[in-house]
């Protein structure tokens, strides 16, 4: 899927587009506010939602070699997240929605959570 | 091989927005050298792991990381309190992490567990009130 869908399907805001190539296809998306568990569980995994705002959800991702992280709930991230972010190439959203709302609606529309 | 590149990072402890520095440019080079993808996620994982774990259980340390044609060796060092039972706190899910460092997201005992599991040889000394030393390898040839 587009990532472009993703952000219509999750009304979502883009943060640093400018500064990342967003033309990008995504397949697998993860969800959670525990970066253990985002390295443990989290392999190959295109997209991170979660509601964590600190900068060890952007190391987490670049480790992760995640594309793609949406904060859920309205969180947004600080500039100097966005500056780390963009420096890595990892591209940043907000949503409205809560994380429920959110993971489900991309299941919905097709995005998968990966293999168990 | 004859010639090795060898890089010292400070860690700092009182900062939680540098954790992962050091990880993250042996990452940078190591994907400048053109190391295999998968190679490279492994060391990641491994080397991030141990200097979160140098700056929420040992107020920082340092990283001493050497790599050549054939491998890759991390040496993360701390004078924090030390591991009283190491095989306990090798298990998954065991740890002390307290409320705070939940709160940002680690603590989930997976750490030492991951290190392990993410690398080819791994080795760890404690000595209680004094410090701990991480050793990591990661083989960068099938
Ligand atoms: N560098 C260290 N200094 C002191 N204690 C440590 C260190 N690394 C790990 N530990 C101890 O081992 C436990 C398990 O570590 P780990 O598997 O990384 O899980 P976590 O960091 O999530 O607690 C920690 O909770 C802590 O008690
Ligand atoms: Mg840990």
């Amino acid at each position: 899927m587009k990532l472009e869908k993703i952000g219509q399907i999750l009304d979502a805001e883009l943060l640093n587009g400018e500064n990342c190539n967003i033309d990008i296809e995504v397949y697998t998306a993860c969800g959670s506010d525990l970066m253990s568990d985002v390295i443990s569980y989290g392999h190959e995994k295109d997209v991170l939602l979660t509601g964590l705002v600190n900068p060890q959800v952007i190391r987490t991702a670049e480790m992760m070699d995640i594309k793609v992280i949406i904060f859920v709930r309205g969180k947004r991230p600080t500039e100097c997240m966005i500056n780390l972010a963009s420096e890595k190439g990892i591209i940043l959203m907000s949503t409205k929605h809560p994380m429920f709302t959110a993971c489900g609606k991309l299941y919905s529309a097709g995005v998968s959570g990966g293999s168990v | 091989m004859d010639n090795s590149l060898k890089l010292h990072y400070e860690i700092p402890g009182d900062d939680f927005a540098l954790a992962g520095e050091a990880s993250s440019n042996v990452k940078k080079i190591l994907t400048q050298l053109g190391v295999n993808p998968a190679i490279i996620k492994r060391v990641s994982i491994a080397m991030y792991e141990a200097e979160i774990n140098a700056v929420i259980h040992a107020n920082g340390g340092t990283a001493e990381v050497e790599i050549d044609s054939n491998k890759v060796t991390i040496i993360i060092k701390d004078e924090g309190p030390g591991i009283p039972d190491i095989e306990l706190a090798m298990q998954e899910g065991y740890s002390t992490a307290s409320e705070a460092v939940r709160e940002l997201g680690f603590g989930a005992g997976m750490g030492l567990p991951n290190i392990k599991k993410y690398s080819d040889n791994f080795e760890i000394e404690s000595i209680v009130g004094k410090g701990t030393t991480v050793k990591i390898e990661v083989w960068l040839k099938p």
